[in-house]
């Protein structure tokens, strides 16, 4: 086993983080935001890097990307430069209408945004964390759990998007947001985003990840992204999240996503995996703190070459009568790994519960291999869960019954693998989007990865 | 059209076709009824394909080529169709994308350009009419939640779209009430020419009060041990097998 010593990155972040911490580089930010700076970089001192011997990754060995030495990204800004451009081109989505916005290494390039939405608050987390009336979105004393990439991520980043919606507001279009990442030399970014739903008001983002240039025009660059995102929905608020993971090779991409739901709120996650980033990591923690909130979670990951898909999905009801429904769909192609976890928590208080999980995987590869791990733990009586997972291969007689229409064998594989997909990818209300998603999936499926 | 030639095939080492032999010319129909576990579903299986089946002995002439040395999908290509006696459903591929994507991949094969939207809507509008087939079956997913009758009604449909030079109809008429039978039939009948030809197996008698068959052939235990034309048929009807299967067996080959 690797200890930390042995990490060129553990080092670097620990010189990242005295450097951070040397007097001004904080600038005004709060003393509890420097506290919870300290207790994090604590912990994942304590935690390190993880390995398989923790039970989270178990099955996702990330031991040979650690070996690659990376520099930590600091605050310097990216010029948007030409393969910036072209990667925001090739991430946007044909006939949406949306705000768009533009993060180059995590960093909002707000010369370039168009029209910005009415009722809805807009800063760089940069920004947003020297603000004295803001700091409290930063600071978590309560939450005192996180360890490895978020315990990092909260010990050592710097900027992000900042969104605020006010009470009541209903901004007319989806906010997407592009992230780009880019480098010259291996980097290690993370990016911290908050986003906050006041009563009833409603928010729609769409994320697309893309590299520059896979990763730069440069060459080998590799890109690590830790990220992570804190999700606040208020009271009847409504929050629909669509996340399109398209790096390229190259990347490292691990993604925290923590979603605090109110009364009757809803939050709607939509997850989509597809070839090229060599590991991507999605954590995606919705705490249900309070009663009658409304959840589904639908996630697609295709995965290919030596790629390694992980969603480990928490789903923690807190409180009485909520409802949580979960879809996730994996098809594994060539030689690639995918992993989903989906645990889900009934707290002993949280009667009435309604908890649903499914888990399908088609792995076509025959390296392929696929773990998956329902969780549930529940302490209430009276409540209604389920949990479902199947591993699989393309039916013979759905073939065969294609195959003699005329369809060759590898459009039939596509044609079954966009019907495998098409559960989730039916869940997706803008049509737009919808299109933009089968475009992708088709974009992998004419089968030269079987 | 097709020839058949001492036609032996196996499906997990057990023997289930034992020598067939049989022609079909254009413009012809043939029906072939048997009793259970005969072989005629297992002789349309192995005609379009299917490749559990292992073809022992003998050959098939498909317009002059070999067909069993073609894919399931060349096969469909050369103009084999067969209308499955259980039609998968397939939720997820769309009906019309479905036969969009099979007409394309047929005008390929034979060099002809695709078809542009609006051709191939016109084709369709036009197909649905003479086959009765209800417009929202079209869009929906590939027989998805069809039932039984609609399931066999979208095989003809397709059989109208893909225009095909020899139709295998694997027990079309089992399940279907007498209107949809006669709607089946109909759509059928209206398909027949001079050039094509159709092979319909069949349990009942009843199906072919409404395709009228130029031939009748009864298969048992692997061949065809009667042809006639269709009064063999209405014979079958009133004196069951029973009275075949003993023929078939003085007949048998003494070993």
């Amino acid at each position: 086993m690797m200890t930390p010593q042995d990490i060129p990155l553990y080092e670097e972040v620990v010189n990242g983080f005295n450097r951070l911490s040397a007097a001004d580089a904080l600038g005004r930010e709060s003393s509890d935001l420097r506290k919870t700076r300290q207790s994090a970089f604590e912990r994942f001192r304590e935690s390190g890097f993880p390995t398989i011997r923790n039970e989270d990754w178990k099955y996702t060995n990330i031991a040979r990307f650690l070996k690659e030495e990376y520099m930590l990204a600091g605050e310097e800004t990216v010029p948007v430069a030409e393969n910036v451009r072209a990667a925001m081109e090739r991430a946007r989505i044909t006939e949406l209408d949306a705000y768009t916005l533009l993060l180059v290494n995590g960093v909002w390039q707000k010369g370039d945004a168009g029209e910005l939405p009415k009722g809805v608050e807009l800063l760089t987390v940069a920004e947003a964390r020297q603000d004295p009336a803001l700091s409290v979105y930063f600071e978590r004393p309560a939450d005192g759990r996180e360890r490895y990439f978020a315990a990092l991520n909260t010990a050592l980043f710097s900027d992000g998007l900042f969104i605020r919606v006010d009470a009541g507001a209903l901004p007319e279009k989806p906010i997407h947001i592009i992230h780009v990442f880019t480098g010259d030399r291996n980097l290690l970014v993370q990016p911290r985003h908050v986003w906050v739903a006041n009563r009833q008001a409603e928010l729609k983002v769409i994320e697309s990840i893309v590299t520059a240039g896979g990763v730069t025009a440069g060459g080998n660059a590799k890109i690590w992204v830790n990220s992570l995102t804190e999700i606040i929905v208020h009271q009847d608020a409504k929050v629909d999240h669509t996340v399109v993971q398209t790096p390229g090779e190259g990347t490292r991409l691990v993604q925290h996503t923590t979603v605090r739901q109110k009364r009757q709120s809803l939050y709607n996650n939509y997850n989509f995996t597809f070839p090229g980033s060599d590991l991507v990591r999605n954590d995606l923690q919705i705490r249900l703190e309070e009663n009658h909130t409304e959840t589904h979670l639908y996630g697609l990951y295709l995965a290919a070459g030596q790629q390694l898909v992980d969603n480990h999905t928490l789903v923690d009801h807190q409180k009485p009568a909520c409802f949580s429904n979960e879809l996730y769909k994996g098809v594994l192609l060539e030689q690639s790994t995918g992993v989903f976890n989906g645990k889900v928590y009934v707290h002993r208080d949280a009667q009435k519960t309604n908890a649903f999980q499914q888990n399908n995987n088609l792995v076509i590869g025959k390296k392929a291999t696929i773990d998956s791990k329902p969780e549930l733990e529940i302490f209430a009586d009276d409540v209604k869960c389920s949990h479902g997972s199947t591993v699989g291969q393309f039916s013979e007689e759905a073939l065969f019954y294609l195959r003699a229409r005329g369809i060759s064998e590898d459009t039939a594989k596509g044609l079954l693998i966009n019907a495998f997909a098409f559960d989730v990818t039916e869940k997706i209300k803008d049509p737009a989007v919808e299109a933009h998603i089968n475009q992708l999936i088709s974009q992998h499926i004419p089968l030269t990865h079987v | 059209m097709l020839i058949i030639k001492n036609l032996h095939a196996e499906v997990e080492g057990k023997q289930i076709l034992k020598g067939i032999n049989l022609t079909v010319r254009p413009g012809e129909v043939h029906a072939i009824m048997g009793p259970n576990g005969s072989g005629k579903s297992s002789l349309a299986s192995v005609l379009a394909g299917k490749e559990n089946y292992e073809v022992t002995e003998g050959e098939v002439i498909f317009q002059g080529k070999n067909l069993l040395e073609m894919s399931p999908e060349v096969r469909a290509r050369e103009g084999v169709f067969l209308a499955f006696q259980y039609p998968i459903e397939i939720p997820g591929v769309s009906n019309i994308n479905f036969l969009k994507t099979a007409l394309a991949e047929i005008r390929t094969y034979k060099g002809l350009a695709p078809l542009d939207a609006k051709e191939f809507l016109r084709l369709s509008k036009e197909k649905q009419k003479l086959v009765e087939f209800d417009a929202k079956l079209v869009n929906r997913s590939l027989n998805e939640g069809f039932s039984g009758g609609e399931k066999k009604r979208n095989e003809i449909f397709q059989l109208a779209m893909l225009e095909p030079v020899l139709s295998i109809l694997d027990e079309t008429d089992s399940g279907l009430d007498i209107d949809a039978l006669r709607i089946v039939s109909k759509g059928v009948n209206k398909l027949r020419s001079a050039d094509n030809a159709f092979v319909i197996i069949t349990h009942y008698q009843r199906l072919l009060e409404y395709i009228v068959p130029d031939f009748v052939h009864v298969l048992y235990n692997g061949r065809i041990v009667k042809s006639g034309t269709k009064e063999l048929a209405l014979e079958l009807e009133d004196k069951g097998y029973d009275w075949l299967k003993e023929e078939a067996h003085e007949n048998a080959p003494t070993i």
